[in-house]
Parts: structure tokens; sequence; C-alpha cells
């Protein structure tokens, strides 16, 4: 389950007259990735250019072998053929699909939702693994915050990805059922053996999931001690 | 109350012009919003602003604009001489100005719905593999129709009542370009009070069943809040 990603990338960010400069250089083959590092440090725009939500100024990006991204070869795999899944901080479920029709989303082609009451193995293995059989027609208003989350990564994952993001997973959470999820992810991610990376400034992240820790400061990789924080 | 022949058929026209504009409203509208309020480009508030400009002003200076434009020897109305078209004193004249007229009712509305979706929601859905019109069709829109379709409503209704400019490009010709609030005028000018009358009750009926759907849909009442 290792991820073999290479990421070289450059980006000048303007907000509010402000400049930020991104430069992100780094390669790992681990298979759980945390980067870690303060709120501001440009973590989830690091991340949005490997899911291909932004897009650098220059640079390389390359996950399990596949270049997505490369400024000098014009190559630019558009989001949607990435094949990678991102779990967002507050989730973005679609708050006008139920349960089960946001964890078909990805699974359905074309122009069209899955239908509200549509049967799809697929999507009922998901919303047994999740436990989440007895919700599958409620809309995400309706959910609690741990069932958000399932409901999120089963949206993620149903695809069948070749990589997991993951955008401060448990940063919506409260402390207690933190830990729970922190358990879940762990044990679905070794049942999976899909390769993550993480972005998050919790230590306790770091320290579950951190088979390769980099430090994020001021927009770039800084060196950090092995199993820092 | 019975309606007589040259009233129904001033109010079919009326209907005919007011579908026609709001569906060609809906189309730029729909388009032309969504790029307001999703991308960025230089002169887009210029854009925005010109393109508002029909709501403020008079609906004669609006008329000789599109006299201008569309006229026998406009720009457009020249070229379309070519192919034996001819726009003014026509119903699809009516159509045009009603369109003008309204557009920034459904502009706005699509603008302000387009902008309350939040952006992470149309990255979800590409990430999760679907192609940016496909996120358009199944995100995007969804979310925003309530506040589409209030805005068209709104520019029927608007479309309904449209005098000024439609009496400068499209005339006022009974059974051909003489819509409900033209023939008001003209009644009013014959002195014929009844029949002057009875088509102020229609119009008003009209505008009023069209504003009462508009307020059903007002975003507020969506079920996603």
């Amino acid at each position: 389950m290792s991820m073999q990603i290479k990421v070289d990338i450059s980006k000048t960010l303007v907000s509010a007259g402000r400049a930020f400069r991104l430069n992100v250089r780094f390669e790992s083959a681990a298979g759980r990735i945390v980067v870690f590092g303060p709120s501001g440090a440009g973590k989830s725009q690091m991340m949005k250019a490997v899911a291909g939500l932004m897009t650098p100024d220059r640079g390389r990006i390359e996950v399990a072998g596949r270049c997505l991204f490369d400024s000098e070869a014009s190559v630019h795999v558009p989001a949607e053929q990435r094949q990678v899944a991102y779990l967002f901080q507050d989730y973005a479920l679609f708050p006008h699909l139920n349960v089960r029709q946001n964890i078909g989303f990805g699974l359905q082609r074309g122009w069209r939702n899955p239908a509200a009451r549509a049967r799809h193995e697929a999507v009922a293995r998901w919303l047994q693994a999740f436990e989440l059989e007895h919700v599958a027609q409620q809309y995400p208003h309706q959910l609690s915050g741990g069932q958000r989350q399932r409901v999120a990564l089963a949206r993620a994952l149903a695809p069948q990805p070749s990589a997991l993001l993951l955008d401060e997973p448990f940063a919506a959470l409260d402390a207690a059922l933190r830990q729970r999820m922190r358990r879940e992810l762990d044990a679905l991610q070794r049942r999976l053996a899909i390769p993550m990376l993480m972005i998050t400034h919790d230590p306790e992240d770091v320290r579950v999931f951190g088979d390769h820790v980099l430090r994020m400061e001021d927009g770039s990789i800084v060196p950090a001690e092995e199993g820092a924080a | 109350m019975s309606l007589d022949p040259s009233a129904w058929i001033a109010l079919k026209l009326s209907l005919k012009v007011a579908c026609w504009a709001t569906a060609l409203d809906l189309l730029f509208g729909v388009a032309l919003g969504y790029l307001l309020a999703r991308k960025r480009f230089p002169g887009r508030e210029l854009l925005d602003a010109a393109l508002t400009l029909p709501m403020v002003m008079p609906p004669t200076v609006l008329g000789y604009y599109l006299l201008v434009l569309i006229g026998r020897n406009g720009a457009i109305g020249g070229w379309l001489q070519q192919f034996g078209i001819n726009l003014i004193f026509t119903w699809q004249a009516a159509v045009i100005a009603a369109a003008v007229v309204a557009f920034p009712l459904v502009l706005k509305g699509a603008r302000a719905a387009f902008e309350s979706v939040d952006a992470q929601l149309e990255q979800a859905a590409r990430v999760l593999g679907v192609p940016p019109f496909g996120v358009f069709l199944r995100v995007t829109l969804p979310l925003a129709w309530r506040g589409v379709l209030g805005g068209t409503l709104l520019a029927f209704a608007r479309s309904m009542g449209e005098f000024g400019a439609t009496l400068m490009v499209a005339g006022s010709i009974p059974g051909k370009t003489q819509t409900l609030s033209i023939a008001v005028y003209e009644a009013v000018q014959a002195g014929q009070d009844d029949h002057a009358n009875l088509l102020v009750i229609v119009t008003s009926l009209v505008c009023m069943a069209v504003l009462v759907t508009a307020n059903r849909l007002t975003p507020n009442r969506n079920p996603q809040a």
C-alpha cells in the first residue's frame, strides 16, 4: 500500500492584496503520510493541487507512478480523471441528496444524479460497512457529526480511488468523537490498504497516522526529525 | 364578466410574447449569471452593470437603442434585411423588447443563486469523477434553481407589463403587436373606459398570480437550510 507520491510545485497566491508563496517539494513511498503544520501554512492548497482543484504555476505531481501534473510537459490531468479521493474538512456532503445518493454520486456517470431510492450493490455494501443503513434515506443536515464523516468517507471511497487525501479530517468533531473516528479510520485504512495523505495541525493525528511525517510552515516543507511532533 | 374577442387576442399575444421573452432570458440569464458568479475575468463588474442597465433606463431609451440595432438600417437589422427578415413592427420585435427589459431580473436572481452555492460542493463533485457540465447539472443547478426560478417568474411578470420599448419597436397593430398593456393605452386614449377597465383587471390578475408563485419559490424556503 505504498503510495509513491512526488510533489514539486510552486504557486503564488494573492488574496486581499497580500501574496503568499507556496513552494512544496517532497517525495515519499510510505502508505500513510501526514503533513503537519499550523493553519495558514498552505497545507490545504498543496492538497488541492494534488487533487487537481488548484493549478500550480509550475512543477510536477506524481501519484502512484502516474504523472498528474507537469508544467514543462503541459500535463494537467483534470480533477475528475485523477482517481484520488478527497475528504473535505467539513465533508462537503451534497445537501440536496440523501445518504444513499451521496455515496452513489461518484458511481453514476452522466448528467443525472442517482435516484433517491435506487438500489445499487456497491452503495449497499458501503452503507453496511459504515453502519449507515438506517439513515440511508436521510439528508446530511439530519445526521450526527460522526455519521456525516462516515458518509463522506464512503462517498470518497466508493469509486475505488488510488489514494485518499484527508484535509483535517477530525477538526469538525468533539474530542470524544474524534478519538473514535480516528480509530475507525485507522482500522479502515489498514483493511482497504489504501495509501493516504493527511494534512493536520493535531499532534494526535501525527502519532496515529504518521508513518512518514512532513512539517509544513509558511508554504514550504521544512526538514524535520523522523516521527517528530 | 366575459372577455370580448379583442381582449382575448391581446391577452394571448401578451402571454406569447412574455413566454418567448422569458425563455430567452432564462437561457442567457443562467449562462451569464453563472459566468458572473463563478469566473474571474477583467471587466466582470462592468459587464454586470451593462447587463443591469435595462432595469434603470427609461424604456424609451431602450426602445431607441433597439431601433438603432434591429431597425431596417440598424447594425443587426440591416444584416437580417439581406435574408428578407424584418423585425420592426412584428411580434418578434415585441419579444426582443420585453426580453431586454426583463433580463436583469433573471440575471440578478441567477447570479445571487449561483453565488450562494458553496464552491466546495462543486469541487467535491469534480474529485468524485464528474466533469464540469455534469457538476453544473447535478450539483450547482439543483441547489440554485429556486433562486433562478424566482427571478424568471419576475421576468415573466415584467414582460407581461412591458410597454414603452415595445411600442417603439413593435408599434400597436391590433391582433399582431398590440399587447394587453398597449391595448389599455389605446382604449384609454379612445375613451373606451369599460374596455380599459376589463383589460386592466385581466393584466392585474395575471401579474398577481405570477408574483404569488414567485414568492412561494423564494430561496429561503429551501429545504437544505
